[in-house]
C-alpha cells in the first residue's frame, strides 16, 4: 500500500537531512505507528506521503501511484485518495460541524444528496452525533478532532495518515481519539499514525517504527516505545 | 455521465462562491469596479468618437468634387473623348457632364429669390460654361488628375481655373490629423488605464487571497483542484467587468443625453453629436457585449495571474 525506497529529504543545502535513505513497506489494512522525537522526521515523512514535500532522492509508490510520474494537476485526486488527519485539525472556524466534513465533499463534486447521507453517517463513527450544528470553536480539542478524523473519512480512502493527531490533548481525549482510528482500521483502512505519546503506544500492541535523526532506528511488529 | 454530473456542480459551486465573495468583499471590489469602469468609458469613448470623425470625414469626402470647366468651343467629339479618359484614372470615381443649359438652370433655382440677377441674365447669351464634375476616390490623391488635367491637350479645352478640393481639403487635412491623434491618444489612455486596473484587481484578489489563505491552503490539503480554488477568484472579478460595463454604459447614456440636450443635437464642430447618439443606439446590444466581454476579461486575466503563483505546488526537491 505504501512503499518508500532510500528516502532522502534535504530541506536546505548543506544542512543535515530530515530523512536520509528511509525505507518503508506497510501492507494494506495495517495499522502503523510511527514515533519519534521532535525533529526526527516524522511529519517530513508524511508530507512527503501527501506530496506536500518532494523528495530529494528516492523513490515513493503509494496506492499503485509512483510519484515519479505524478503531474502536478494530478496531486489534488492523490490526495483524495489518502485522508489526513493534522495536529493543529485544520477545521473551518466559520463553518459548522457539519459543513466542515461536508466541506471535503464538496471540493470534489459530490452531490448534496450524497452530502447529507454521508457526513451525519461519519459523523456517528467518530462519535459526534448530535453536534452537527456547533461551531469549531464550542467543541473540546478531542471533539475538534474528532471532526478532522470525520473529514478525513468521509471520502472513504483507502489510506488514512494521522500527524499527532493526540498531540493537543489530554490523555482522556486522546484515547478516544485513537479508538476512533482502531475502528476505521477493522472497517479496512490502512492508518499511518505518527505520535509520541508513550502511553498510547504501548497500549495498542501494533506495528512501531522509530526514526531518529532521519533514519529509521527500530520496526517491530508488536512493538513498544520508550520514550526519548 | 456521473463525471460530467460531478462536474457540473462543481461548475455550480464556484459560480455561487464567486458571487458570494463579490457580495461580502463589496468594499474591497469597489476600488477595482470604479478603476474598470473609468477604463471602460475611455474605451468606449474612443470608440464612439473614432465613428463619428469617420462619419464626418467621408461625409466631408461625398461633397468634394473637382470641376473642369470646358470652352464653348469644344466639340461634343473632343468633350466626350474627355470624359472617357478621365473615367479611365484610377483615381477616379465618377465623372458628371454639365451643359450649359444645365447650369443655367442649376444657377436660377439658385438665386431663385434675386429677381434683377435673373433678369440680367436672361438679357445675355448663356454666360455660363459647361463643365465636367469629376468625383475623386480618394480627395486626398488627386495628383494622377492633375497631372492628366494639366496635359496640354486636355489643358487647351478648358476654359477657367479648375477648382481642385480648395479650402475642404485643409479641413479634411485638420480633420484626419486630429482622429490620428485623438485614436493615438485613446489607445494609450486604454492601455495605461487596463493596466491600472489589472493591477488594482491583482491586489483586491491578492488581498482576498491572504484574508482566506487558511481556508485555501486546507481547501488544497484536502484535495481541491486548482480551478476549484481559483474558480470564484476568476467568477469575482468577472463579475466586477460585468457591473463596470453596465456602470460605464450608464455614465455615456447620461452624458450624451444632457449634451445632446444642451445643444439641441447640433453639430459641434467636428463632433457629431447627433451621429454619436445614434450610434450608440444602433449599436447598443453590440456596444453593451464589447464592454462587458472586455471587463470580463480583465478581471479574469488579472485574478488568473493573481492567484497563478499561490497555486503552484512545491517543486524543490
Amino acid at each position: 500500500m505504501i512503499l518508500l525506497d532510500r528516502v532522502t529529504k534535504v530541506y536546505g543545502k548543506g544542512t543535515t537531512p530530515a530523512l536520509d535513505r528511509v525505507s518503508l513497506h506497510v501492507e494494506p489494512r495495517e495499522f502503523v505507528i510511527v514515533v519519534g522525537a521532535s525533529g526526527a522526521g516524522k511529519s517530513t515523512l508524511l508530507k512527503l506521503l501527501t506530496r506536500e514535500e518532494k523528495p530529494t532522492s528516492g523513490k515513493i509508490i503509494v496506492g499503485g501511484i509512483d510519484y515519479d510520474k505524478l503531474k502536478d494537476k494530478e496531486i489534488p485526486y492523490l490526495r483524495r485518495r489518502i485522508g489526513t488527519v493534522f495536529q493543529d485539525f485544520k477545521l473551518l472556524p466559520n463553518k459548522t460541524v457539519f459543513e466542515n466534513v461536508a466541506f471535503a465533499l464538496e471540493i470534489v463534486g459530490t452531490g448534496k444528496h450524497e452530502i447529507r447521507y454521508t457526513v451525519p453517517r461519519v459523523l456517528d463513527i467518530v462519535g459526534l452525533k448530535g453536534k452537527e450544528k456547533r461551531m469549531p470553536l464550542e467543541l473540546s480539542g478531542g471533539e475538534r478532532q474528532r471532526v478532522a478524523i470525520a473529514r478525513a473519512i468521509a471520502r472513504q480512502p483507502k489510506i488514512l495518515i494521522a500527524d499527532e493527531p493526540t498531540g493537543n490533548l489530554d490523555p482522556k481525549h486522546a484515547w478516544d481519539v485513537v479508538k476512533v482510528l482502531q475502528k476505521i482500521n477493522q472497517y479496512g483502512t490502512t492508518v499511518l499514525l505518527t505520535t509520541h505519546n508513550q502511553e498510547i503506544v504501548n497500549k495498542l500492541k501494533r506495528r512501531v517504527i522509530t526514526i531518529k535523526d532521519g533514519k529509521i532506528a527500530s520496526d517491530h511488529a508488536q512493538g513498544d516505545y520508550k520514550g526519548l | 455521465m456521473k463525471g460530467l454530473k460531478r462536474r457540473l456542480i462543481v461548475l455550480e459551486r464556484i459560480i455561487k462562491a464567486g458571487a458570494i465573495n463579490f457580495v461580502r468583499n463589496a468594499w474591497l471590489s469597489a476600488a477595482a469596479v470604479a478603476v474598470m469602469v473609468i477604463t471602460l468609458t475611455i474605451l468606449l469613448f474612443s470608440v464612439i468618437a473614432r465613428a463619428t470623425f469617420n462619419n464626418t470625414i467621408s461625409q466631408i469626402n461625398e461633397k468634394i468634387d473637382v470641376s473642369v470647366y470646358l470652352k464653348d468651343t469644344v466639340s461634343e467629339q473632343q468633350k466626350d473623348t474627355l470624359i472617357i479618359h478621365t473615367k479611365q484614372l484610377k483615381s477616379v470615381k465618377s465623372v458628371t457632364y454639365i451643359s450649359k443649359t444645365d447650369a443655367l438652370e442649376s444657377y436660377k433655382k439658385q438665386n431663385q429669390g434675386n429677381l434683377d440677377l435673373l433678369l440680367a441674365i436672361s438679357q445675355t447669351d448663356n454666360p455660363l460654361p459647361a463643365s465636367l464634375k469629376i468625383k475623386p476616390v480618394d480627395p486626398n490623391q488627386l495628383n494622377e488628375l492633375k497631372v492628366f488635367l494639366e496635359e496640354p491637350a486636355n489643358k487647351a479645352l478648358q476654359s477657367d481655373q479648375t477648382s481642385y478640393s480648395g479650402d475642404r481639403k485643409v479641413a479634411i487635412d485638420k480633420i484626419s490629423h486630429a482622429t490620428n491623434f485623438l485614436q493615438k491618444a485613446g489607445l494609450v489612455g486604454i492601455i495605461i488605464f487596463t493596466l491600472i486596473s489589472m493591477l488594482i484587481i491583482f491586489n483586491t484578489i491578492r488581498m482576498a487571497i491572504f484574508n482566506r489563505r487558511d481556508e485555501l491552503n486546507i481547501m488544497r490539503l484536502l484535495g481541491a483542484s486548482t480551478w476549484y480554488i481559483r474558480g470564484p477568484f476568476i467568477v469575482e472579478t468577472m463579475l466586477y467587468g460585468l457591473v463596470a460595463a453596465g456602470i460605464s454604459l450608464l455614465i455615456c447614456s447620461a452624458l450624451f443625453g444632457l449634451s445632446s440636450s444642451a445643444f439641441e443635437a447640433s453639430s459641434l464642430g467636428l463632433l457629431d453629436i447627433n451621429f454619436a447618439n445614434n450610434y450608440v443606439v444602433s449599436h447598443y446590444w453590440l456596444i453593451l457585449t464589447g464592454q462587458v466581454a472586455v471587463g470580463m476579461l480583465i478581471g479574469a486575466a488579472s485574478s488568473y495571474f493573481a492567484t497563478r503563483r499561490y497555486l503552484k505546488f512545491k517543486s524543490a526537491k
